[in-house]
């Protein structure tokens, strides 16, 4: 498939802000971090600037932007659709829990409701996106089981790197969380690497000659093709990165995505509070160009039934 | 809207004898004609006379080798869109913009709402569906909706543009759903079959497909084979030519 950049920034900054989101609403309703209007104003700030960004990202790829307002009526049917809706539905709480803490330097009570139910509508929301790549059954890359809790766990994981990083920015740092994302970066690195072994040893669903019907005849191979230049299918769904490559490609998301920001989060640990800071801050910028990685990856390597129509001999 | 409905009263589709297609590519070019001043219009081409030459077309014509030898043949494969059953390619529609009719089962695009998202085109394991960059919306077969119930045209003209152009009646267009139809006794005494049945879409085309050779033709061709002259032994002329072309080559 065709890695569109405002697709890969729509989920990975997105992702990273609903999970900056679920963390802080968090933190301040179970009364871990206080809710200090600083780190209220930034943390909220940046999350819903994420989350609006990556919105607004996701529909520079539409044909008509302008009809996007149109994409809320079929959540019967369309996990785009419910991901939409629950974008847009996300904001209220949100809202709600990001003004206790700036105006009123509060995260209980009433405040305390609204930042659970951005927790619980930020979670959903992450789940649609997964489940518009998990529910497509074309891609078989995609329509994997690991698909819908990586985007969960890599949402979370990406969140939970910029908390520490804010946290550790206010001189509120939380032993406990640094503890946290380790953990969470060594889950999204299992998931990842189960989600890679996965996709490399599973069997080919269909061949050209499923494709054609035309296998009682023996093997199929293409002739003359049916146009002289690529057309839109081949555009959009004939990019397929070869093995070699995404081999490497995936060491280096691996390194970035995953263990570089290991490193940095044991270095927080450290009992000087610049080196803690720094460390955070770089973990998320680095973790940020390995979840970019991650993410053109897993579009390069899905390779759709459709190419089984111009050449490929298996999809 | 895109949710499909429980039954159509009609199945509405096409059956494509691949035994008698010649791959003259007269449907994809009557269907674009039609088209590109009828329901999906216009089906821009971008850079037409340039080195890219890209754009929406609803039908495409491959053409594929299968098996070696005297048991393979060439074969020549128009692919549209199949008009399915239950494809997700509707469901997945965010807008409401893609669906399938109920009367008919004929699945279209409604212009007006397609927001461009692409997410149908993913959907489809045929590649039935092609973005018109120039409109910002999806293209697909419509089976020529402005043609089938037009009034305004004669009777025999109320098929699809392809149906109409196939110079070797290679297309056939009817009601699928009725057992006793046209379309339906050529797909059970042809054996038509579906395309990637397994897949679940249940596609409402049918391929009809390639005629076994006959024992009595494979003889006759055997010994038009060997009465010709052998194809080794070069003319003067040939080898001229030939020691021409390596020069120019150089």
């Amino acid at each position: 498939m065709h890695p569109a950049y405002s697709v890969i920034l729509f989920t990975t900054a997105s992702g990273a802000g609903y999970g900056l989101l679920i963390w802080l609403a968090l933190l301040g309703a179970a009364g871990l971090v206080a809710p200090e209007r600083g780190l209220g104003a930034i943390g909220f700030g940046l999350a819903l600037a994420l989350i609006t960004v990556g919105l607004l990202a996701s529909t520079f790829h539409l044909g008509h932007p302008e009809r996007a307002w149109r994409a809320f009526s079929q959540w019967r049917s369309s996990w785009l659709s419910r991901e939409g809706v629950m974008a847009v539905v996300t904001y209220a709480p949100a809202g709600l829990a990001a003004i206790g803490w700036v105006a009123f330097e509060t995260a209980g009570g009433l405040w305390a409701v609204a930042a659970w139910a951005a927790i619980a509508c930020a979670l959903l929301t992450v789940y649609c996106t997964g489940m518009i790549y998990a529910s497509l059954r074309t891609i078989p890359q995609w329509h994997q089981p690991l698909v819908t809790p990586l985007y969960l766990v890599l949402g979370l994981m990406t969140g939970a790197l910029l908390t520490n990083a804010l946290l550790h920015a206010f001189g509120t740092p939380l032993a406990g969380f640094s503890w946290l994302v380790i953990a969470l970066l060594l889950v999204g690195l299992a998931l990842k690497g189960a989600y890679w072994r996965a996709i490399a040893h599973a069997a080919p669903s269909y061949n050209a000659e499923d494709a054609t019907g035309l296998g009682r005849f023996g093997k199929v191979r293409p002739l003359d093709p049916p146009h002289t230049q690529p057309n839109y299918v081949q555009r959009e769904m004939g990019y397929h990165v070869a093995r070699k490559h995404a081999q490497k490609l995936q060491k280096m998301a691996v390194l970035l995505g995953f263990l570089a920001p290991l490193m940095c989060t044991a270095l927080t640990f450290a009992p000087s509070v610049e080196l803690g800071m720094s460390a955070a801050i770089a973990a998320v910028l680095i973790a940020g160009a390995g979840m970019v990685l991650e993410r053109w990856l897993f579009f390069a390597q899905a390779q759709h039934l459709v190419t089984l129509y111009y050449g490929a001999e298996t999809a | 809207m895109t949710s499909l409905p429980k039954s159509t009263g009609k199945k509405l589709g096409l059956v494509i004898d691949l035994d008698t297609c010649v791959g003259c590519q007269a449907c994809a070019t009557s269907c674009k004609e039609w088209n590109t001043g009828g329901y999906s219009a216009p089906l821009t081409d971008l850079d037409p006379y340039g080195p890219d030459p890209h754009g929406p077309w609803l039908n495409r014509v491959h053409s594929y080798e299968a098996g070696v030898g005297a048991e393979g043949c060439t074969v020549h494969f128009p692919r549209s869109c199949l008009h399915c059953e239950e494809p997700d390619c509707v469901t997945v529609c965010p807008t409401g913009a893609s669906y399938k009719r109920a009367e008919d089962g004929i699945v279209l695009v409604n212009p007006e709402t397609c927001i461009g998202c692409k997410l149908c085109s993913w959907a489809c394991p045929y590649g039935a569906r092609e973005y018109d960059e120039s409109s910002g919306v999806m293209k697909k077969c419509t089976l020529c909706i402005d043609r089938i119930y037009n009034q305004n045209l004669e009777p025999e003209d109320r098929l699809p543009a392809c149906v109409r152009a196939c110079p070797t009646g290679a297309r056939h267009f009817g009601d699928i759903g009725d057992p006793e139809s046209d379309v339906s006794r050529l797909v059970s005494d042809r054996g038509g079959y579906d395309l990637l049945p397994e897949f679940g879409y249940r596609p409402v085309n049918k391929y009809l497909p390639p005629r076994g050779r006959s024992a009595a033709k494979d003889t006759a061709s055997a010994r038009a084979i060997s009465n010709a002259a052998p194809l080794t032994q070069s003319s003067t002329a040939d080898l001229f030519f030939r020691w021409a072309d390596r020069v120019l080559s150089r």
